[in-house]
């Protein structure tokens, strides 16, 4: 712990921590080293969210690294919320990399397994899984709070890391997500952001499930929205996307919104989910993830009423 | 055991090509079982590979031999009196076997006419599965006798990840999520508190990641 009571002293640590209702974006880094493309996607999000979320070669597609990407954002007054996936390098790497951006100030960060690669752009390649999402959450804790690598030899400046993990309340086998969640939370996730979330009612299960084991308690669960922009992106959804949840309902309602008007339907969709997020038990916030639509979240910010953004100190 | 598949024969003749007379050799071990580099599979590929030779007017003499196994230098003694006259020495066993002859007999060439796969057994006729990943620390007593290293996509230690969807991996809707059945299982047996447990990092040193590996059993060292 700091002096100041916090881990990590992020503005997304301080904005939870102060009982604010958390609002956070996403942004995925170019296909390229276009730095002014990454700069035109994340300035959309500028005063709109506590935190961005950068991804780490998603979907197993290479794209500029996140470290690279999040010390971007550093640099131009923006707070990343720098992710990692295990897929991509061993504990040597993740160590590394964990201090680089940490000493580029980086300061919250989301432990991932990460995506196939075999969903991606280079099927060939070779994997590493050294260690999983549950032992990565636990060695940047360790990193950070005991000041160690995973050998115990001591870290000079350890990385004080506002540490986050993902959810997926619609995995299977259903009855043990919360289970995992409650794992993810014991090996030290300071906050937890979960998949997007279509499903409302099962959704509501798992909090109630959640509040009743005390995990809401122990942690800051960010609920997971995806506006979509179209019946067809529901039903690509729907079928292609493991571990995904979109009821019919929604499908048709995106439908019965007509040509031109799908996309507003999905907005209006999303607004709803955050609004139902503000008054849910247990809920800290919601994680907006627009992908491939940055330009449409101060929109969706304002009319979900979640601006102006809180300035904590 | 060893599970392997035979390579194409455009792959193997394109080994071949320069030679005039091969020593095609079998291995009575795994790949006998897996029906691809036993007696019957070297008849198989010896009277292709001479047909398609001889179909290009180009003639092959391929005479055919199945040793007891490849992996073992007495038997690999076998082809003394002969591996010398030969242009090259094609072996049908799995990845083992070639280089077991090859540091038998440094004067010829040894060629695979097989892709070593995996460690595992047939689920039905014609059909072998991976079980094992041969990483040198067996662990699946925390998982009621199955193997999340060897079978989960990602290999990990506190699955399922989110990709799994009706008891299916996020890879492919044929393949099997482990973590699912295990999961299961532990449901069905009331010990889902086996699960509640955060597991150190595995240590691969007893994986290829230390190196090429060596067992020594002492007593048995001559």
């Amino acid at each position: 712990m700091s002096n100041n009571g916090l881990k990590s002293g992020s503005n997304l640590e301080k904005v939870l921590k102060a009982g604010h209702f958390a609002f956070t974006g996403e942004c995925g880094p170019p296909k390229g080293a276009n730095v002014e493309h990454l700069k035109e996607k994340f300035e959309h999000l500028r005063g709109v969210v506590d935190a961005v979320n950068v991804t780490d070669n998603q979907t197993a597609v290479v794209r500029m690294s996140s470290a690279a990407a999040s010390a971007i954002m550093v640099a131009n007054g923006i707070e990343p919320n720098f992710q990692m996936v295990c897929r991509d390098r061993n504990r040597l790497a993740i160590m590394a990399d964990v201090l680089g951006v940490y000493a580029l100030g980086i300061k919250n960060m989301l432990c991932l397994s990460g995506d196939h690669q075999k969903f991606g752009n280079h099927p060939q390649s070779k994997n590493v899984f050294d260690i999983d999402s549950m032992q990565l959450i636990a060695l940047v804790k360790k990193m950070r709070d005991e000041g160690k690598f995973l050998n115990e030899d001591d870290i000079d400046v350890p990385p004080k890391m506002f540490i986050g993990a993902a959810s997926n309340p619609f995995g299977d086998p259903h009855e043990y997500r919360i289970y995992r969640l409650a794992n993810k939370i014991d090996a030290g996730a300071d906050f937890i952001q979960t998949q997007c979330i279509y499903n409302m009612p099962r959704f509501r299960e798992f909090m109630k499930k959640a509040v009743d084991m005390g995990l809401t308690e122990k942690t800051y669960l960010l609920a997971g929205v995806t506006p979509m922009k179209s019946a067809r992106m529901a039903q690509y959804m729907a079928k292609m996307v493991p571990g995904m949840d979109v009821p019919e309902e929604l499908i048709e309602r995106l439908k019965g919104a007509g040509k031109g008007n799908q996309a507003e339907e999905g907005i209006k969709f999303a607004i709803e989910q955050i609004e139902e997020f503000k008054e849910m038990e247990g809920v800290a916030g919601v994680h907006l993830m627009a992908i491939e639509w940055e330009h449409k979240v101060p929109e969706i910010a304002e009319r979900a009423k979640v601006l102006p953004r809180p300035q904590v100190d | 055991m060893i599970i392997a598949d035979r390579k194409s024969l455009a792959e193997i003749q394109d080994m071949i090509k320069a030679y005039k007379k091969i020593l095609l050799v079998g291995c009575k071990g795994c790949v006998t079982v897996c029906n691809v580099g036993g007696a019957k599979e070297v008849g198989i590929l010896a009277a292709s590979l001479k047909i398609a030779r001889k179909k290009d007017g180009n003639p092959i003499e391929i005479d055919e031999k199945t040793l007891e196994r490849q992996c073992d230098p007495e038997y690999v003694e076998q082809i003394r009196d002969v591996y010398d006259q030969y242009d090259a020495v094609l072996s049908m066993a799995c990845g083992v076997g070639p280089q077991f002859l090859s540091e038998a007999y440094p004067g010829q060439k040894f060629l695979p006419a097989v892709d070593t796969k995996f460690f595992g057994g047939a689920v039905q006729h014609g059909i072998w599965e991976e079980r094992c990943a041969g990483c040198g620390t067996c662990v699946i007593h925390y998982y009621d006798g199955l193997c999340p290293i060897a079978r989960c996509s990602k290999s990990i230690q506190h699955g399922p990840c989110g990709g799994s969807a009706d008891g299916k991996c996020e890879i492919a809707k044929d393949v099997e999520c482990i973590w699912d059945t295990i999961v299961k299982k532990k449901i069905e047996q009331g010990r889902l508190e086996d699960l509640r447990v955060i597991r150190a990092p595995k240590n691969w040193t007893t994986a290829r990641d230390g190196g090429p590996r060596k067992s020594i059993r002492e007593e048995l060292v001559q």
